[in-house]
């Protein structure tokens, strides 16, 4: 909202300086957006006659221009073409600093002397017409010589353009902001006094005004005014709707807009003889009901749209025969307009039900002037004032106009007002102020509260129409205590830091998620964020079978479903990152990817009446990381697996292949494998190679990029995936011993099985088990590979003998041929 | 002379017959996708038999030639179709073989010879500024609370006193997922559903008091530009607890405002609103780059805008069940992803969603 101080100054003798102004207005939550001073760097500029207009050789762009500014004639060059002779136009003489900051000096063109500048109005900041010359004759007090300012009744005047909180319905207008400064800074405040002589017919002779849906509308009035004539507004209402920014139509638009702005309540006027039976009747919408609106659309009513709450109900304005003319509170129609044939007017001011026009407004994606007021809610005791006023302004700038005696006045439920019992404690118990009743009461009332002493600490208030903001009792407590706040000063309350007995921390599971990142931040990779919205047909081209989580409402096409995998975000900045010619990329995300809703979890509550509740998406939050650097490969993906699970000290992770090839989406087939926690237990991740086919396809690589993802809520869920004990064992004090052994092994045994087998026929005294070399070829025979294990041996409580190792290798050999159908090489 | 040679309409015909079979023979028996090339010059090629058989077509009677042609043009197309067939067939073989001959059994990888990277990579900046204000905030003994990103209409707006249809809704314009009836289930517009997760936890386990800040990812349909991004994440703070004020909560935000962005930055606040706290405020932190002076990033003012907070609405304990008459509790949140911004100057936002390691190295 664009707020002048010269009309904050109507209600108030409102006088601090700028910026003052702004800290205050910022402090009572009027937050200021911006300052603009107007009607400056005028003081040189003078009204001036044309005398003479003559070419200048050479030139056809420029002219030599001789003026008069009520004294000696003035040689001006002039580049506008918009004015004769005789005409009176602006002369910003030599020294003038303009509103725009252009300093006005004494030039020379093409021979002729320019002594000062004839001004657009653009060029003096009083429109954006920077077409030609602000021409000024015909102005009423425009003389040669006059100052500009002067001539057109212009005072510099400072507009905020501030921004009112959608609770704050009073305070969006002139004087609800100047109410607030007036309390802050302890000055009296008065709303413009309405004094209307009501010269005409009774208006229920004129027309009618009949309410059918009162819980839509709870109030209409309805007042007319006859021998009107429709005409631009004066001058000083004009130039205030400029201000506000506002266009200015006609005297009658004009009063309804001005009065809007200054009390907060929308009027609307109608032309009484454009409407097909003199009167307004307020009904619901009929379903699939069309009304043209003013800006010509026509917008079908009465069909409820998507969504929560959303009833269908339309508020439809009708002549007394029940022809819409408008929708209630939102839009005007076009046939009822105000014309410059107007000579009759009716003036509708109404309440409307805030909810019926938020959803109305919303389904409707017309959001006026009128319906952002309404949907805040409107004082339904402020329509009286407001109705008045725009029929004094109508009178005032259209001599002979008469208003109709009477009001139509057509009331359902209207609010009563809101009593609050407070008690100063119950505001200092949210506040963490000491403020006593009588203090409340003081920063209570001249925002329009009404205080009265209620014994001991507490005070009844009675909360004004215009604050459809603060509820009844108990809630009610907390909306005065922000009123209290805000006028008391925010920054004016004390700062405490609480403290309590409860130690802070991160659960274990988010100490852990961190402590993976580190691990792969060592490993070189770098972490990156990938949007979780995402295009289906990239997770599709994957190989990603389940369905996904569609958006209702995208905002695009490439991003109207939820991520399944984080394989196609990785694999995209991989291309990003290679297009880009950069070099040794290992990326890893941590983050979310949504999976359809399991119907066998318990169902979330969706609403306030409960209910069966509704199924959420499942939601896993995973590690995904790629490895592309020169060299890497399904090995390297795999070493980050056992780096993150040497920190994390989870123990036995096995490899499977998958059966089915084609099982793993975006995966090498025979280079990846399932990971899980024991030989039987659940299933944590993935880890291998991503398909070089698809790699090709986003663009993403030129060799192999490793893979591995894990899904953090089981791998780091200490009952599903075991851990390595954190008890100290000491360490052997005597030497151990080495041996190797080469085993032959079928190749459908995996190596780890062939290590159980040893780890388990060496016991204690084995200590380690180390794969050192695989082998196929000639010797080992078809479909079968050599293993050579380094196996290692030490006791806690002496040197083992040469018999002793050698017994034990025998033991471990005859294990591995028992049970793996090892063979020793 | 009659019936003998090419001139005999059904003994052409009869020719086609068996030369089709026979070339589709030749085509299936094709086992690699260069002898598939073969088969394909083989027999529908401009020396084939058929191609042979299309240029002997000329010399038969018009009606004869009707026929046959019709004829020979459905069976080449035929044919043309099992080469199609079998070379995506052969394509898609020799893929597997190749990815089957890749094999790599990865329980027999020998972890002492894999490369090990010397160089170091690099957290997301987004990432690590979540980490130092969780730090900030475990260390004045917050615990750290974290839910889904999908949620019910309940969570995200309803319970925190925003209905069906509030104009309040406007503020946070949703994406709203195919799931359940319409619009019942949202990406989170905010990270608050999750206090009223903690709450109703808390309630239910009878274990109030709350002390937790809840970071996480959101979503809002704007459009993506320097300083937002429709995917973003944003930390809240829930404290319910006897005896909390205002006070409380403009001391918090000031010293965890010190705390992170050094003692030079300090927070102020102003009225504001918001439908899940009263009284509401919003804070500014001391213009960063300026240090309060006025410059162009902060509008002259000395001041950046950082977040919303305030006391906890009554309408909000009463969706959860819990008493305000015994506790007062207030919240607070703010972006991550511009606290990044503003700390480390990243004119825009964009780049943090980029990947580009040129970006991200940087931190």
């Amino acid at each position: 909202m664009r707020a002048p101080l010269s009309w904050l100054q109507d209600f108030a003798p409102i006088e601090a300086d700028v910026d003052a102004l702004v800290d205050a207005l910022d402090d009572l939550g009027l937050i200021v957006e911006g300052v603009e001073r107007v009607g400056t760097g005028l003081d040189q500029v003078v009204v001036s006659r044309v005398l003479e207009i003559s070419p200048i050789a050479g030139a056809d762009r420029i002219r030599r221009v001789v003026v008069d500014p009520g004294g000696e004639p003035v040689e001006i060059v002039c580049g506008a073409f918009n004015f004769d002779v005789d005409d009176l136009v602006p002369l910003a003489t030599v020294g003038t600093v303009l509103p725009n900051g252009m300093e006005i000096g004494r030039r020379r063109l093409r021979g002729v002397t320019s002594n000062g500048m004839l001004c657009s109005g653009r060029e003096l900041g009083l429109s954006d017409d920077g077409e030609g010359l602000l021409v000024l004759t015909g102005t009423d007090g425009a003389a040669p010589g006059v100052p500009l300012a002067e001539a057109l009744g212009i005072r510099p005047d400072v507009v905020f353009d501030l921004t009112v909180e959608g609770n704050r319905p009073d305070a969006w207008c002139m004087a609800g902001v100047a109410r607030d400064l007036a309390a802050r800074f302890k000055l009296p405040f008065a709303l413009p006094e309405v004094e209307l002589e009501a010269a005409g017919p009774p208006v229920e002779t004129l027309a009618s005004a009949v309410v059918e849906a009162p819980g839509l509308c709870p109030r209409l009035t309805v007042r007319v005014l006859d021998s009107v004539v429709v005409g631009p507004s004066p001058r000083w209402m004009a130039r205030r709707l400029v201000l506000a920014g506002m266009r200015p139509i006609n005297n009658v638009v004009d009063a309804s807009n001005y009065v809007m702005l200054e009390l907060g309540q929308p009027t609307h006027p109608y032309d009484l003889d454009r409407l097909g039976a003199p009167g307004l009747l307020v009904r619901r919408a009929h379903p699939g009901e069309v009304v043209r609106t003013l800006d010509g659309v026509d917008r079908v009513l009465g069909v409820p749209g998507r969504g929560l709450g959303e009833t269908g109900e339309d508020c439809v304005i009708c002549d007394a025969d029940g022809q819409p003319v408008g929708i209630g509170g939102i839009f005007g129609g076009a046939s009822s307009e105000i014309a410059e044939t107007t000579t009759r007017v009716l003036l509708e001011t109404a309440a409307f039900d805030p909810m019926a026009i938020a959803r109305t407004s919303k389904r409707l994606a017309l959001r006026t002037e009128a319906s952002a007021r309404f949907e805040r809610g409107v004082d339904p005791f402020g329509i009286d004032r407001a109705a008045e006023r725009v029929c004094q302004l109508v009178v005032a700038s259209a001599p002979g106009a008469r208003v109709a005696a009477g009001v139509l006045d057509v009331r359902g439920d209207l609010p009563s007002p809101v009593r609050i019992t407070l008690g100063a404690h119950q505001v200092n118990r949210l506040l963490g102020t000491e403020l006593s009743a009588s203090e409340v009461a003081e920063l209570l009332g001249p925002i329009g509260f009404r205080c009265t002493p209620a014994g001991g600490d507490r005070i009844v208030v009675v909360v004004p129409t215009n604050r459809p903001d603060v509820r009844p009792e108990p809630h009610g407590v907390a909306d005065l205590a922000e009123e209290v706040a805000r006028l008391y000063g925010y920054s004016r309350i004390e700062r405490r830091r609480p403290t309590w007995a409860t130690p802070g921390g991160l659960s274990t599971y988010q100490a852990e998620r961190r402590r993976v990142r580190e691990v792969l931040v060592g490993l070189g990779a770098d972490e990156v964020w990938t949007s979780s919205l995402v295009d289906e047909r990239d997770e599709d081209r994957l190989g990603v079978r389940i369905p996904p989580v569609r958006i209702t409402n995208p905002m695009a096409a490439d991003q109207a479903a939820l991520r399944r995998t984080q394989m196609g975000g990785l694999l995209r900045a991989l291309a990003w990152n290679r297009d880009r010619r950069q070099g040794d990329l290992r990326l890893f995300e941590v983050g979310v990817v949504f999976w359809p809703p399991d119907p066998s979890q318990p169902p979330t509550r969706a609403g306030s009446e409960g209910g069966a509740g509704v199924h959420l998406p499942v939601e896993r939050e995973l590690v995904s990381a790629v490895f592309a650097a020169d060299g890497d490969d399904a090995a390297v993906a795999l070493s980050a697996l056992h780096a993150l699970a040497e920190e994390l000290r989870v123990a036995d992770l096995r490899l499977r292949p998958q059966a089915d090839g084609a099982a793993l989406p975006g995966l090498h087939p025979s280079r990846s494998a399932v990971v899980r926690s024991g030989r039987d237990g659940p299933v944590v991740g993935t880890v291998g190679e991503l398909d070089p086919a698809v790699v090709a396809e986003f663009g993403a690589a030129s060799g192999r990029v490793g893979w591995l993802e894990l899904d953090l809520r089981t791998f780091l869920h200490r009952d599903l995936v075991s851990r390595r004990p954190e008890v100290a064992r000491p360490v052997s004090r005597y030497p151990s011993a080495d041996v190797d052994v080469a085993l032959s092994v079928d190749d459908a045994i995996p190596a780890d099985l062939v290590a159980d087998a040893l780890r388990g026929a060496g016991g204690e005294l084995l200590e380690s088990v180390t794969l050192f070399d695989v082998f196929r070829g000639p010797g080992v025979g078809p479909g079968r590979r050599s293993l050579a294990f380094r196996l290692r041996f030490c006791a806690a409580d002496r040197t083992l003998t040469d018999a002793e190792v050698g017994e034990l290798r025998a033991r471990c050999v005859a294990a591995a041929e028992d049970e793996v159908g090892a063979s020793l090489r | 002379m009659a019936g003998s040679g090419a001139s005999d309409p059904n003994r052409t015909l009869g020719d086609l017959d068996a030369l089709a079979a026979a070339a589709a023979r030749t085509i299936e028996q094709a086992s690699t996708t260069a002898e598939l090339e073969r088969a394909e010059t083989a027999t529908l090629g401009r020396r084939s038999p058929l191609a042979e058989a299309r240029r002997a077509l000329g010399s038969l009677d018009p009606e004869a030639r009707r026929e046959a042609g019709r004829r020979l043009n459905d069976l080449w197309s035929s044919l043309e179709a099992l080469v199609a067939r079998s070379r995506a067939e052969l394509a898609r073989q020799e893929r597997v073989a190749a990815l089957v001959a890749d094999r790599l059994d990865l329980t027999e990888v020998v972890l002492a010879t894999v490369r090990s990277p010397l160089r170091r990579g690099h957290r997301h900046l987004v990432s690590t500024t979540r980490d130092a204000l969780e730090d900030v905030f475990v260390a004045m003994g917050f615990q750290v609370a974290e839910g889904p990103e999908a949620e019910t209409d309940w969570y995200n707006f309803e319970a925190l006193n925003i209905p069906p249809a509030h104009p309040a809704r406007g503020m946070y314009d949703s994406f709203y997922l195919e799931v359940g009836e319409p619009e019942t289930v949202v990406l989170r517009t905010h990270t608050s559903p999750v206090q009223i997760r903690l709450m109703e936890a808390a309630v239910a386990a009878d274990s109030i008091p709350i002390h937790a800040v809840i970071p996480g990812r959101c979503y809002r349909r704007d459009t993506a530009d320097a300083s937002h991004l429709p995917v973003f994440h944003q930390v809240e703070g829930l404290v319910v607890d006897e005896g909390i004020t205002f006070a409380d909560l403009a001391g918090t935000i000031e010293t965890f405002t010190t705390a992170y962005f050094g003692p030079k930055v300090h927070a102020r606040l102003r009225p504001s609103y918001f439908p899940f706290t009263e009284p509401s405020a919003e804070y500014d932190i001391t213009c960063t780059l300026c240090l309060g002076a006025g410059c162009r990033t902060c509008s002259g003012t000395g001041w950046l805008e950082l977040g919303g907070c305030g006391m906890v609405d009554p309408a909000v304990f009463a969706a959860v069940g819990i008493d305000p008459e015994v506790w007062s509790g207030f919240a607070f949140g703010f972006g991550i992803d511009r606290c990044a911004q503003m700390r480390h100057q990243v004119a825009d936002m964009r780049s943090l969603l980029e990947s580009d390691v040129r970006f991200l190295r940087q931190f």
